[in-house]
């Protein structure tokens, strides 16, 4: 039995890796007060990004680092319709996703089936030994090392640093948080920045650590499930984590059905993560009362004049 | 902000503001398209001039933009009027969708009906479901607050699952050595050419519904409704007719008329249900509807418009080799320049007086 459900757990941390960044991301975005839709877009977009660049440069680092920049990129536009040009954020981010699944599209069609070196699964020292656990969590490659440390990060930066309080301020009440003396517009240009970035990491994963190879269509509505999140992770890194996993231990177990030659027709395989998704969010709704929404979340500021 | 100059509120609206707003989003988004055709190594002054001529040089063009112009349009509409009720319905796509599974039901089940009895059960069947795959995200907003952005989207994806489980499964065509798709429909289920021409029944349905929307929205109570919660939930409250059945409402009539194009597509385009029936008119419509500033008459234009650019864009991939979804590039960001310009219609620029 071990034998069966360890490999699977593995796996689940790793499909779920993307889904972590990419929910984080977006929670930054939000706790600022901006929503971003565009993190479909985002995501395959930079995960573009980062496999021209490692194809290129042979570099697998630089590649992960592409891909946030991309995302920083993209985001950078949503930021500048939204927050300087105050237009809808919902429409913004659905032209944002539109964008990105089109320029990845557009200019990723000559790499398609290239493959790339990006990061390979290499065991942890010491802690990859310990037994069941090591084996899951700690055979992994450096990407997800690194997505263990991101969300605690996370609730450090908004708990205990200045910084991350101001940012929720702006997200939660910007007008008390000019009077305040705080720059409402430098702040969440810098949540809608931070939470690009990360996006975009998520998005290099896929290409860099889960394909390592160039296909269309990779993000494969990762981007919205992500978004699901932050609602079902009532805007908190820790639930984010849980959402993430569980969401990567579907995946994970839908691609292994599939594989093992079953008799249920893949099309209702591959359905089911879009339906655990609505079904998540039926849950999170019963219980909405826990939730940290931010109070300004989808508001714009007007300048006065 | 810039120095020398000041932000002020209009006073007045800017009259002609959202066409200038338009054609300089259109020439930014043209601008960025010659850069992305320079750098993808071909000549931008020949790309956008195929474009220009693929889009509005021959009748042959303007004939398939009026085409594609009819599911564009009959969805846009549907997404306008839950937009107009701040209802984010994004799932015309699955909607669409769910209508071609529908008329397709219908035009296999009952393949030798006289034509007079098998179109309307089709497009009942279109409306129904396309409806009903509407009705489900309303209903979840209302009774549980699910969000609609991503029940809408989630279900776009499990409704083209749905379409590929048929044409892969139960409704294959066996004669049609192992492609995914159903047998051809028969002449009983195909929207014709009007007048022997190539351009479809399916131009004179959306006139129709046109109108039909216009009227309802003018001259009934519950359009007149439907314009004051227009306003918000807030306003909505005071409205005679409880909020949860204008959401209902307005969901559904929305779904349908996204089952219609589905419909009108498989009937009157493809004759035959096939995955490559979903180009993302769903989304396109999106795009036309805010556009359009949530207007019929403006949707009926800005449809024509962006059909116009996927037919320019088809006749690009044609001589140049460039992938389609360079029409996805420019619809995107018409989009976000729009967003950004809109800034104008409320405020303006003005010099900074020296007593400043």
């Amino acid at each position: 039995m071990l034998e069966l459900i360890v490999p699977l757990l593995n796996a689940t941390v790793q499909s779920g890796t993307p889904i972590l960044y990419a929910t984080l991301g977006e929670m930054m975005t939000e706790k600022g007060g901006v929503l971003n839709l565009g993190v479909e877009g985002i995501m395959s977009f930079s995960a573009l990004a980062a496999f021209v660049t490692t194809f290129t440069t042979g570099s697998a680092t630089l590649g992960f680092l592409a891909g946030g920049c991309a995302g920083l990129f993209l985001a950078f536009i949503h930021g500048f319709v939204c927050i300087s040009c105050l237009g809808n954020q919902v429409v913004s981010g659905l032209a944002l996703t539109i964008l990105g699944l089109g320029l990845t599209r557009f200019l990723g069609t000559p790499y398609i089936g290239l493959p790339c070196e990006g990061f390979e699964k290499a065991a942890f020292p010491i802690l990859s030994s310990i037994p069941v656990m090591g084996d899951i969590l700690f055979k992994q490659d450096a990407l997800v090392y690194v997505s263990y440390v991101v969300p605690v990060l996370f609730w450090f930066f908004f708990k205990r640093t200045s910084l991350g309080m101001a940012m929720e301020s702006v997200g939660e009440y910007p007008a008390a948080a000019a009077a305040a003396g705080l720059k409402p517009i430098l702040l969440r240009y810098s949540a809608v920045l931070g939470g690009g970035f990360l996006i975009g990491l998520g998005g290099a994963y896929l290409s860099l650590a889960y394909t390592h190879l160039w296909t269309n269509g990779l993000s494969g509505g990762r981007g919205w499930i992500a978004v699901a999140l932050v609602i079902f992770a009532f805007w908190r890194p820790g639930r984010a984590v849980v959402g993430a996993y569980l969401f990567g231990g579907v995946m994970a177990f839908q691609l292994r059905l599939q594989a093992s030659g079953t008799n249920i027709p893949s099309s209702i395989l591959l359905a089911l993560p879009y339906a655990l998704t609505i079904i998540a969010l039926v849950f999170s709704a019963c219980r909405r009362k826990h939730s940290d929404m931010p109070a300004a979340l989808g508001t714009n500021i007007e300048p006065e004049g | 902000m810039l120095t020398g100059f000041k932000l002020r509120k209009r006073d007045e609206p800017w009259k002609w503001g959202a066409l200038v707003i338009f054609l300089g989003a259109l020439l930014i988004s043209l601008l960025i398209s010659a850069f992305l055709l320079e750098g993808q190594g071909k000549s931008a002054i020949d790309g956008l001039f195929i474009l220009w001529d693929g889009s509005f040089g021959h009748v042959w063009a303007l004939e398939g933009a009026l085409l594609k112009a009819v599911p564009i349009f009959l969805c846009s509409l549907g997404v306008a009027i839950s937009f107009r009720m701040q209802i984010w319905n994004i799932g015309a796509e699955g909607q669409f969708a769910l209508g071609a599974i529908g008329a397709t039901w219908m035009a296999l089940s009952f393949p030798h009906l006289h034509w007079t009895l098998l179109m309307p059960l089709m497009f009942i069947m279109a409306f129904l479901l396309g409806g009903l795959w509407a009705g489900i995200p309303a209903a979840l907003k209302l009774k549980l607050k699910v969000n609609e952005i991503i029940s809408t989207l989630m279900l776009n994806y499990i409704a083209i699952l749905l379409l590929d489980y048929l044409v892969f499964g139960i409704w294959k065509d066996p004669s049609s050595y192992g492609f995914p798709m159903t047998p051809k429909f028969s002449e009983n289920a195909r929207i014709l050419g009007m007048f022997g021409s190539s351009v479809h029944w399916g131009v004179a349905l959306c006139v129709a519904v046109g109108a039909a929307f216009w009227a309802f929205m003018r001259y009934t109570r519950l359009g007149y409704e439907l314009k004051a919660s227009g306003q918000g939930p807030r306003v909505a409250k005071y409205a005679g007719m409880p909020y949860g059945f204008l959401v209902m409402f307005v969901m559904c009539m929305s779904g349908g008329l996204a089952g219609w194009a589905g419909c009108v597509e498989v009937a009157g385009t493809t004759g035959r249900l096939e995955p490559s029936l979903m180009v993302g008119y769903g989304y396109t419509a999106i795009v036309v509807a805010w556009l359009a500033r949530l207007e019929p008459l403006n949707i009926a234009f800005a449809s024509f418009l962006l059909a116009a650019l996927r037919v320019g864009v088809e006749n690009l991939q044609l001589e140049l080799q460039i992938p389609a979804a360079f029409g996805e590039i420019m619809e995107g960001m018409i989009l976000l320049s729009v967003l950004a310009g809109q800034f104008f219609l409320t405020y303006k620029l003005e010099r900074r007086k020296l007593s400043d």
